[in-house]
């Protein structure tokens, strides 16, 4: 179980209980939380589940692998702290982390 | 007017599917589908990769399930109007009345819509501005390439749209290639080739740059540009070019009167039809309890929309539930030569 917070766009913060093994992504979907669509369901095929982490979250997560960043340059306005919330697995080590959704996912 | 049993929006899998359930059964029907190609998600965004979880099929990628469907469906001369989408919907008596974006009309008995995440359309600039641009010094897509011989053009992206036409338009315009980060999506080739054309100054290149603005009066004449770290160049451009890929958006059929709970149709499990009698829903874009976003769930619920198209397509017959292997009437339909 980790404690994740997501702000979404419209300056609300949602703080939820994501079991591990499930993705952040999934988290958000699964709580309805707004602003994350998931069309692709978690296949890395779509970029409209991008979130921007808080820096110091950055070095903690999993590194990205091929596809994330390529992934990444269709999402709507990219960042340095850009991720792909589908990619985030949840674990105790992530209990805390803080992402901000975008306005928009396209 | 293109009359026919069955109108399917969507050439995905689950579409293809229904198409032959429909033939097997004896009903017409011609699909529409907002790509260039049939196959939907499975040619859009993972022609190359494997699939493992068709039934009786241990591995193939989405192009080959694509072709694999193509052909069982092509004894039925099943008619695609590609590059379409669906935009109007009106009831006519019992028949259904389809306009779609290029002008195509359609009259039909019921309406399947197998129709994914929604039609894939191109992903668009984040900037309000540029709207106003779209279609004369803005595009997401390239329709007539002449109209930028000797002009400049400012291309954004680092896939293969956006590598291929730099490289392209380098012969016979100027040509600024802006890309968020230095490695590219696209083939390893294209990169070589934009890096070649930038050394021998046919080409600038510049990456770890997004858009900042456009500027103009009816057309753009100044694009801005922003570097990670801040700092804005700008330059004069006679043209923008986007290529950021496509996003699905569902579009017109949210406005069919359909129950829709978070971006899917709902629909019941007995036929797959949505609360409007005629109109049925299958695939990734359909929902009811239990549902799995899986192609073989696809397949079945064609297969039984596809049954309950036929009380409107013949009002006046009785469907009998045949096997293909024993049934003539579905043998002399797929042309199957004793």
């Amino acid at each position: 179980m980790a404690k994740i917070t997501y702000n979404t766009h419209d300056n609300k913060t949602h703080t939820i209980e994501v079991q591990n093994g499930l993705t952040v992504m999934e988290g958000a979907v699964q709580n309805d939380i707004p602003g994350i669509d998931a069309d692709c369901g978690g296949g890395m095929a779509c970029a409209t589940c991008h979130v921007y982490v808080n820096d110091e979250w950055l070095d903690k997560l999993p590194t990205k692998e091929d596809g994330e960043e390529d992934m990444l340059d269709m999402a709507f306005e990219p960042k340095q702290n850009s991720r792909l919330s589908c990619q985030l697995t949840v674990s105790d080590e992530l209990d805390g982390l803080v992402v901000n959704i975008p306005s928009k996912q396209a | 007017m293109n009359k026919t049993d069955v109108l399917i929006i969507g050439a995905g899998p689950t579409g293809l599917f229904c198409a032959h359930q429909l033939g097997i059964i004896g009903l017409s029907c011609e699909i529409v589908d907002n790509l260039d190609k049939a196959g939907g998600q499975c040619i859009e965004l993972y022609p190359d990769k494997p699939i493992y979880d068709i039934p009786a099929v241990p591995e193939c990628t989405g192009e080959e399930l694509t072709n694999n469907l193509l052909q069982q469906i092509k004894p039925f001369n099943v008619k695609f109007h590609l590059n379409e989408r669906v935009e109007e919907l009106k009831k006519v008596e019992n028949r259904w009345h389809v306009k779609t974006s290029g002008k195509q009309e359609f009259d039909v008995a019921s309406i399947v819509i197998a129709g994914g995440v929604g039609s894939f359309e191109p992903r668009k600039f984040p900037l309000k501005e540029c709207e106003k641009f779209e279609g004369s010094s803005l595009f997401y897509s390239i329709k007539d390439k002449t109209v930028f011989k000797d002009k400049t053009i400012t291309i954004f992206g680092g896939g293969d749209s956006a590598l291929d036409w730099a490289i392209e338009l380098s012969n016979t315009s100027k040509v600024n290639l802006i890309h968020r980060r230095d490695g590219f999506s696209g083939a390893e080739s294209s990169v070589q080739k934009v890096k070649e054309l930038e050394d021998q100054g046919k080409l600038n290149l510049y990456t770890k740059y997004q858009i900042d603005s456009v500027l103009g009066d009816k057309n753009i004449n100044i694009v801005k540009i922003k570097h990670d770290e801040g700092e804005v160049k700008e330059f004069k451009t006679d043209y923008v070019l986007g290529f950021f890929g496509l996003i699905m958006q569902l579009g017109p059929i949210l406005d069919w009167g359909l129950n829709i709970n978070k971006k899917t149709v709902e629909v019941n499990t007995e036929n797959f039809e949505t609360n409007v009698d005629g109109i049925f829903a299958i695939g990734d874009i359909c929902s009811y309890p239990g549902k799995l976003k899986l192609i073989l769930s696809g397949f079945h619920e064609g297969a039984l929309a596809a049954r309950g198209c036929f009380k409107y397509a013949k009002p006046n017959e009785k469907l009998r539930f045949e096997f293909t292997t024993t049934s003539k009437a579905a043998q002399e339909r797929l042309g199957v030569k004793k």
